[in-house]
């Protein structure tokens, strides 16, 4: 390669074939309508699109806005910090997207092809160091502030302090429930986490120690904290700090077998004082009303016992929820349908009915036996 | 300019093909595509394979949407959706991803180098072979993954399938077996392929074409093909140990005897975030072939971009762990992670601003392949983007898992990489076939795919944010995700339309398309030097080169471009 011209050549060179092709003359005014026209579109379809149609269809779909469970409408201490930083990294990568997007678009109006085009070849541009300095350096500032922003939120997240008042609760993810325990407290229950909420001046926030029984879980409740996975012969903790009272709805997020998409999650963050009421009742001794006994007969002689525990019963199985207090609770099975005596009848009537591939059989028990059954259960308040 | 373009110093078809042309039956000719060892036939073929899976995966995807189009919806069984999303993944990624690439990279890599095929042909047919053979294993599971037990039946342990959901315990019948042994399969055939490339890139360019004047088509395949051997062993590996522990009672991810789940997440993404830029890494190429010709401009920037091309895949390889913010990592390795993840943002940045400075001052020619590669910088530029919001680890805690993020890759697998896959076809079709595509049918394809991608994808975001999570067969009413769904569902509709049109577009132009020549687009590279399509021999006299763009100095003698680079 003789020819090669020397090696300051190489970069910032431009070549003309047509001088006067650089400047080429087009309908200047004609670029900028379309232009702004373009963009006033576009701010309209976001308008429509962020604004109008959501409004229109919570009101269609008749949903309790305090039950969707979006990331942006945090009511918790570790959500809210995820939600700030959130939304910092939105508007930087907002106003880069504007800036990239209305370049390019500017170019794609701008260089396209004219009717009139006089078939010359545009003026070869190789490239040039000092522009691609600047769009190096440009991002790297930007990477830089973005990781100190997100390493911050890190720490506070996950290296935070906790409190003494801290409630400590274990929840074990099974195929397809959640097991919840209180170790200090002597409780477990199922499916619905009780917590207190933090008030002005006392901080109460819940530490939960997550395990899983069988495969990986994740435990995510949108509003209260992001998603922690529940990982077998692993322990790992999150914390959550409702500022509210209220239902807060969630559900498994890592893919754990058939039924992954029936393993709900109710946290009901609740007054103290309606929390110290809660765990008083699910300290307490099983019902034992002699009124069900027969019922409470069937339990103790079917395979129930196996992997259901009552207390106060010869039933202590742990592959299942615990029934102490079945009845206090909203849902049966991790949330697939509402707790009552119908909806506990046709439950364990047949389960893979309306949970396909539950891994709770059918005791195939006969109208009398299922009738008792579900007496005696209504009974456990 | 525009002149009569001299292809005499580089050497086209030989003037006389001294095959006489005998009666063939159809047998002879298939017997011919199955035996031959020639790069462009295996190239097809390896697109056509590509091709057909991205129609079956794409037809999964239509069950998948129907079933979530509303709540509480009873059109697949639980088990039937879990396998649908499985296969839709695994395919996509394995079956159509992968050979559609390398389909691409067999085609090209040797017409654009001036080499008259692969350096190992026969490896080559191999490794092509393996990959129908582990594809018909993965799908032969519908029928016999049922196995002595009864339980299962196609895979349903999700594309990453992670550990212990993979164990015996856990999945019974044959399922996971099918999965594993039919991906490690196809996995050989790419480690195959891959080294065969390398070799080819590395030792066969014609004369004249350093390294540092070869098409940046085949720097990118070069790079994409040494991570997929850095790549894919990862994977095979922790496959073989699945394997003994389904087969033989070991315990690598047997958590119940002391395995561990973390483990098959690490194997797993050290294999998988690599891969995610092997299959990106194409549409690069692509578009940085595409962009200049339509341009009418030389690549702006062309050492830039072979370095970031080398510091993509570089910082690639220590990313893998962001899959798994989630899983309770230290807070030390969720920053470096954090980090790591968002220095990718930069080289990919300077791509696209490389892109848009070759578009600068050119004269943009709008034909289908522009068209898609222009769709695929603004959607590049938005999946990498949403991209940096999943890098920010603590954003990544709410999104992970949730269908924003099932919305960001399909960005980079729809929107950037099939987007340029189709422009890719369009490009180069008239160069296999002989015959152009209809632009008429291009344009109705570009535009009902556009418009139902974005409805269905741009949509997805946001049951993501509204806390959804991906893999459910179904969800409540009353969450505020239903209205959504149905939107992301109609644009399938859209996407549908656009595939069949462009099959049509196919199979008519096939027959009927305009005849291309050797040169349709006025282009600069090697492959257009020679007859659409190329002999089997490829070039009949090696052609030497002085440029990056040979055929550019032949059509403008006056000013060639090895005077400036």
């Amino acid at each position: 390669m003789k020819n090669l011209p020397n090696s300051s050549q190489q970069v910032d060179l431009i070549r003309c074939l047509d001088a006067k092709d650089v400047w080429m003359t087009d309908s200047r005014t004609g670029a900028r309508l379309t232009r702004s026209v373009g963009r006033a579109s576009l701010l309209l379809f976001w308008l429509v699109a962020f604004i109008v149609i959501p409004e229109g269809v919570l009101a269609a779909e008749k949903t309790d806005p305090t039950l969707v469970p979006s990331i942006f409408t945090p009511e918790s201490a570790p959500a809210h910090a995820i939600s700030h930083l959130a939304g910092f990294v939105l508007v930087v990568t907002g106003a880069i997207f504007v800036v990239v997007a209305g370049l390019l678009l500017y170019a794609v109006v701008r260089f396209r092809r004219r009717a009139y085009d006089d078939g010359t070849e545009p003026p070869q541009v190789y490239g040039s160091g000092p522009v691609e300095t600047a769009w190096t350096t440009v991002p790297f500032l930007i990477v830089i502030v973005l990781t100190l922003a997100t390493a911050r939120v890190i720490q506070e997240v996950q290296d935070a302090r906790k409190p003494v008042a801290a409630l400590d609760v274990q929840v074990i993810g099974h195929q397809w429930w959640w097991e919840i325990r209180y170790p200090k407290l002597g409780i477990v229950t199922a499916n619905e986490l009780h917590v207190p909420v933090s008030q002005a001046g006392t901080r109460l926030p819940t530490f939960l120690d997550l395990r899983s029984a069988d495969v990986v879980h994740s435990f995510w409740v949108p509003r209260l904290a992001g998603k922690t996975d529940l990982i077998p012969n692993k322990v790992n903790s999150m914390w959550i700090e409702p500022e509210r009272t209220g239902l807060f709805v969630g559900q498994c997020a890592k893919y754990c077998g058939t039924q992954h998409a029936k393993m709900l999650l109710r946290v009901y963050a609740d007054t103290p004082e309606d929390f110290d009421r809660w765990v008083a009742e699910q300290k307490k001794l099983a019902e034992n009303n002699p009124d069900v006994a027969a019922g409470r007969l069937v339990f103790e002689r079917t395979a129930c016992i196996n992997c259901h525990a009552i207390n106060g019963t010869v039933g202590d199985g742990r592959f299942g929820p615990d029934l102490t207090h079945l009845m206090s609770r909203n849902t049966l099975a991790s949330g697939a349908l509402t707790n009552s005596p119908e909806g506990l009848r046709t439950w364990i009537k047949s389960p893979d009915k309306l949970k396909p591939g539950v891994l709770m059989p059918a005791m195939n028990l006969n109208d009398s036996d299922l009738d008792k059954l579900v007496a005696y259960l209504t009974t456990l308040k | 300019m525009n002149g009569a373009i001299r292809t005499g110093d580089l050497g086209g078809a030989l003037p006389l093909d001294s095959t006489a042309e005998t009666e063939k039956s159809v047998f002879d000719s298939i017997h011919s595509w199955l035996v031959t060892v020639d790069h462009k036939k295996l190239g097809l073929m390896y697109i056509m394979f590509g091709l057909f899976f991205f129609v079956v995966a794409g037809l999964e995807a239509c069950l998948i949407r129907t079933q979530l189009a509303i709540p509480n919806n009873h059109f697949l069984s639980p088990q039937l959706f879990n396998q649908l999303f499985t296969m839709h993944g695994t395919t996509m990624v394995f079956l159509v991803g992968m050979p559609l690439i390398f389909g691409f990279a067999n085609y090209l890599v040797p017409l654009m180098i001036g080499a008259r095929d692969l350096a190992f042909p026969r490896l080559n047919a191999f490794g092509f072979w393996l990959s129908v053979f582990g594809g018909l294993l993965l799908y032969f599971s519908f029928i016999g993954g049922e196995g002595m037990t009864g339980a299962g039946s196609a895979p349903d342990v999700g594309w990453f399938a992670y550990a212990p959901l993979t164990g015996k315990a856990f999945s019974k019948g044959h399922s996971t077996d099918y999965w594993i042994l039919g991906i490690m399969i196809g996995g050989f055939g790419s480690i195959a392929t891959a080294a065969n490339i390398i070799t080819t890139i590395l030792c066969m360019r014609c004369r004249g074409m350093t390294l540092a004047k070869m098409p940046l088509l085949a720097w990118i395949n070069l790079i994409m093909c040494g991570m997929v051997l850095i790549a894919v062993s990862p994977l095979t590996a922790a496959q073989i140990m699945l394997l003994l522990d389904r087969f033989v009672g070991s315990h690598f991810f047997d958590t119940q005897a002391g395995g561990s789940a973390t483990l098959w997440m690490h194997f797993f993404w050290i294999f998988g975030h690599p891969e995610v830029y092997v299959l990106i890494l194409p549409a690069f190429a692509f578009a940085s072939e595409i962009i200049p010709v339509f341009s009418r401009k030389a690549i702006f920037g062309y050492p830039v971009m072979v370095g970031a091309t080398l510091a993509i895949a570089f910082v690639s390889l220590s990313v893998w762990a962001h899959h798994m913010f989630t899983i309770g990592m230290t807070s030390t390795s969720n920053t470096f992670f954090a980090i790591s993840t968002m220095l990718v943002g930069i080289p990919t940045g300077i791509k696209i601003f490389n892109w848009l400075g070759t578009m600068w001052g050119g004269k943009l020619r709008f034909d289908t392949p522009m068209l898609f590669s222009t769709a695929f910088l603004f959607q590049f530029l938005i999946a990498g983007l949403t991209g940096i919001m999943l890098a920010a680890a603590p954003f990544n805690w709410q999104l992970n898992d949730s269908y924003f993020v099932i919305a960001h890759f399909h960005f980079v697998l729809v929107g950037a990489l099939v987007f340029m896959i189709f422009a890719a076809v369009y490009y180069w079709f008239p160069k296999a076939t002989g015959r152009l595509l209809s632009e008429r049918f291009g344009k109705w394809h570009f535009w009902l795919f556009l418009i139902g991608f974005h409805m269905t994808f741009d949509t997805m975001h946001i049951p993501g944010i509204l806390g959804m999570p991906r893999r459910i067969y179904t969800y409540e009413a009353g969450r505020g995700w239903g209205i959504w769904n149905l939107i992301v569902t109609v644009g399938v509709a859209f996407q549908v339309f656009g595939t069949l049109v462009f099959v049509l577009n196919i199979l008519l132009s096939l027959r009927k398309g305009r005849p291309a020549g050797k040169d349709p687009w006025d282009a600069w590279t090697l492959e257009w030097s020679t007859t659409s399509p190329p002999p089997e021999y490829n070039f009949a006299q090696i052609p030497t080169v002085k440029s990056r763009r040979p055929l550019w100095d032949i059509k403008h003698p006056s000013d060639p471009d090895w005077r400036y680079e």
